[in-house]
């Protein structure tokens, strides 16, 4: 290693802006529903997230595993801003993103476990999950390639003229592929309604954003095809709705892609079996501290909102027994009928 | 000293052409540079400069005229106050296209192709498909059974039936759109989607900038959502940037979504050598795409098969590969004239009914099976020439219930031998037809090296009509 990018990854440049994650004086507000409501869905995700990685150190989830713990804030936010019929697909850390879009925990936690009952009846596994009915479309494994998939959507969504946006969500690490840059220029050439979505947690595995991107503001990636991109803080769910509002509302109306780089951070490691010799514990322990979606919000909920602690409590049991009753299906469902090795590889033909 | 300007060829597989229009008469002056006519091919117009400076002194063959065989003299050029009686119009074939063939620009490289198919790449290939009856007169017999008896044949080539396909499906369906490079105002690389940007619109046939992965994504994506894209590879070679795609995300998200998402979507495009445009414009893709589960493949020879399985293909609910070849684009062959005419993917035809060896191949690999078989007749051995037309799913059946009666058989395909579609039948015979094989079964394949560019590598690197009939002969025991 050069000493060039040994610079680039001091501590400074690792947490590029700590400015960001200060409430700005025109943080947009939510009212109490709202945060309620965020609070909530972001609550479901990181004890769902929690209850996996659980199930993976007993061995009962296998293969990969990547979870969303610390980046809940992203999704919920995309969410708080999407209408119905608003399309999604991601990249393989995807279990947030099915829980957003109101995919049933069982099914999704089943699918973990690989088991009948899983979303994909046990034959897709964490990185690949779908829901037609939630417009959920992966899911996907191989880095980047939602990109292009979902930009394919948006180029339905304009074909159909059905007034759908798609929001496709990509990591620091995607935003370096060749197919994101063709996947812009067609997005833009033909003003296709899509929402490109950064979720920029700062490591692409192991390597930090400084250590492999030239350019590591993102939202200036669509630059020379002309769209337009901003830094969200990621951490506040409140700065990725207003985000989110303005972004979608431009797609949907034809003014053609938007990419919102959000500024978040992952807790865990990229998958399981992450030494996270990356990075310093402090690091971690610090957004933790400071910047924790979750804990932002429920603050928020007390101080401002007046939220008796107990409603709070309640809503973490709720939360705690949706997750457990996932679990409890996941581990007693059946695995997958040894017939369905050899179902679901093509469709009848109407021909 | 007097120099003949020869016919000009304007793409690798172009045999002749019509000489349109002089613009410049006997006896004006010519520089280099300076436009002498325009010739033209059912696929474009091009234009002939002079490269030297002169007097035309005569020209050999007058406008209007059709059928100029490449590198025939079209005109002499002097210098000035030379008799043209002393240009050689015998000029060197060899040396005659760098005297004045003007090379192909950049545009027109590897697109604008005639019809005519190489005679190149064979010894004893015929010159082109010309007369059309020689191809006519081989139309089996099974292929009555696929559509009703007296039914209207008309003759069209690959090219025409790939685009009637294309338009007919087009017409029935508002899901089905076409995307690639070129295919809308340029009117296809290879003209197979010659007028549907006229008759569909800009929404329906979609040019893309030259980006195979990001736009088979995007074909992919449309496609999840249950439109029905057909995307154009200018050819399989390119496709490489986009197999991730092909295989990733459309082959086997039906599987790992469970049964929730298909993607009803077809890749075509040709496949394969065309004709001197090197190794990474020649390779065959054939058994790589029938490698993969969640795909269909399917490779067609006849104009006919061509359009009822394209047509099959684009209203299939899964990913098709369809593998075209574009020396087979100009080849003429009688198709029923239908309203509706669909084949069955995943069915191979007997081609040529015979009793003595099973010749089994696909695609452009037909032509040598066919001239072999003929050729094998007149000394005796009757040859069934199997077309798979399909190769995944393979009609393994049609194959074995040939092999049970003839015992013997011989694979045909110009793709390398590792692995190759031949391999994978020879396999398939081994457990489902062993006790029926009186010799072992014998591939013809593309040599396995990359294509070469030098006219005498690349035809020792193609099968070859010999081959075959060797390998035949071989297998009888003659």
């Amino acid at each position: 290693m050069d000493a060039a990018t040994e610079a680039g990854q001091t501590k400074s440049d690792l947490t590029p802006s700590d400015a960001a994650h200060a409430p700005a004086p025109n943080t947009p507000q939510f009212t109490r529903d709202e945060d309620l409501h965020a609070y909530h869905e972001m609550l479901l995700i990181r004890r769902f997230e929690e209850k996996a990685g659980q199930l993976y150190g007993m061995g009962l989830i296998g293969g990969f595993c990547h979870l969303y713990i610390g980046q809940e804030a992203v999704v919920i936010g995309m969410q708080m801003a999407s209408v119905e019929g608003d399309q999604v697909i991601t990249g393989y850390r995807d279990h947030g993103h099915m829980l957003a879009c109101g995919m049933d925990p069982k099914g999704v936690m089943a699918e973990l476990t690989g088991r009948r009952g899983g979303y994909s009846r046990g034959k897709g596994g964490s990185m690949h999950m779908f829901s037609r009915e939630k417009q959920f479309f992966g899911g996907h494994g191989i880095v980047g390639a939602q990109v292009s998939l979902g930009t394919g959507l948006a180029f339905a969504d304009a074909y159909k003229k059905n007034g759908q946006v798609s929001l496709t969500y990509m990591g620091d690490g995607a935003a370096n592929q060749g197919q994101v840059y063709e996947s812009f220029n067609m997005a833009q050439l033909w003003k296709l309604p899509v929402v490109y979505v950064i979720e920029n947690n700062r490591y692409a595995m192991g390597t930090s954003v400084a250590r492999a991107s030239a350019q590591t503001d993102f939202s200036k990636r669509g630059i020379s095809f002309g769209i337009p991109g901003e830094q969200v803080d990621g951490m506040d769910v409140r700065t990725v709705r207003e985000a989110a509002a303005r972004a979608i509302a431009h797609a949907r109306s034809g003014e053609g892609p938007y990419i919102l780089e959000m500024q978040t951070y992952r807790y865990r490691g990229h998958s399981m079996s992450d030494p996270a010799k990356y990075r310093t514990k402090d690091e971690v322990s610090k957004m933790r501290d400071e910047h924790d979606p979750i804990e932002m919000v429920r603050k928020r909920l007390i101080d401002m909102h007046g939220v008796p602690e107990a409603e709070l409590k309640a809503t973490d049991a709720k939360v705690r027994e949706t997750v457990n009753d996932a679990a409890e299906f996941a581990t007693h469902d059946p695995e997958p009928d040894p017939a369905e090795l050899w179902t679901d590889i093509l469709l009848e033909s109407r021909a | 000293m007097a120099t003949d300007i020869l016919m000009p060829a304007l793409s690798p597989t172009m045999e002749e052409g019509k000489l349109a229009k002089w613009l410049k008469n006997e006896g004006d002056p010519v520089k280099s540079g300076d436009v002498l006519a325009e010739i033209e091919t059912d696929k474009a117009t091009m234009e002939v400069e002079a490269i030297d400076e002169g007097v035309l002194a005569k020209i050999l063959v007058a406008e209007g005229t059709e059928g100029v065989k490449v590198n025939t003299p079209i005109a002499i050029i002097t210098a000035e106050g030379e008799d043209a009686s002393a240009a050689s119009s015998t000029a060197p074939k060899a040396d005659a296209p760098a005297q004045a063939a003007p090379a192909p620009d950049m545009q027109a490289e590897g697109q604008a192709k005639t019809p005519a198919p190489t005679a190149k790449t064979t010894d004893d290939a015929p010159k082109a498909p010309a007369a059309p009856a020689t191809i006519t007169n081989k139309a089996p017999a099974p292929v009555m059974a696929e559509f009703p008896e007296g039914t209207e044949m008309v003759t069209m080539t690959v090219r025409e039936a790939l685009r009637d396909a294309m338009a007919e499906e087009m017409r029935g369906d508002d899901a089905v759109f076409v995307m690639g490079e070129e295919v809308a105002e340029y009117q296809g690389a290879y003209k197979i989607t010659q007028g549907l940007l006229q008759e569909f619109g800009a929404r329906r046939v979609v040019d893309t900038p030259i980006t195979e992965h990001g736009f088979a994504g995007i074909g992919v994506g449309a496609a999840f959502t249950g439109l029905r894209p057909i995307v154009e590879f200018m050819t399989f070679n390119f496709a490489m940037q986009a197999i991730d795609h092909i295989i990733n995300s459309a082959a086997k998200t039906l599987y790992m979504s469970g049964g929730q998402l298909g993607c009803p979507i077809v890749f075509r495009g040709p496949n394969g050598a065309a004709a001197r445009v090197g190794a990474q414009h020649s390779h065959d893709y054939s058994a790589w795409y029938s490698n993969v589960p969640g795909l269909k493949v399917i490779a067609p020879y006849t104009a006919s098969d061509a359009k009822g399985l394209l047509k099959a293909a684009i209203r299939d609910p899964n990913p098709i590969i369809f593998l075209e070849n574009e020396i087979l684009y100009g080849q003429s062959f009688p198709v029923p004239k239908l309203d509706d005419f669909v084949l069955p993917i995943g069915k191979a035809r007997v081609h040529r009914p015979g009793t003595d060896v099973t010749i089994v191949s696909f695609s452009i690999g037909m032509t040598y099976a066919l001239k072999a078989a003929q050729a094998l007749a007149e000394q005796g051995i009757e040859a069934e020439v199997i077309d798979l037309r399909t190769l995944r799913p393979m009609d393994t059946e049609t194959v074995v219930e040939s092999v049970k009666k003839t015992g013997r058989c011989v694979t045909v395909e110009e793709g390398f031998p590792q692995s190759g579609v031949g391999a994978e039948i020879v396999a398939r015979l081994m457990v489902d037809a062993f006790d029926y094989l009186d010799a072992p079964v014998l591939r013809v394949t593309g040599k396995d090296v990359p294509m070469p560019y030098a006219a005498n590598l690349e035809k020792l690197a193609l099968p070859n009509v010999a081959e075959v009939i060797e390998a035949v002969k071989a297998v009888c025991y003659r």
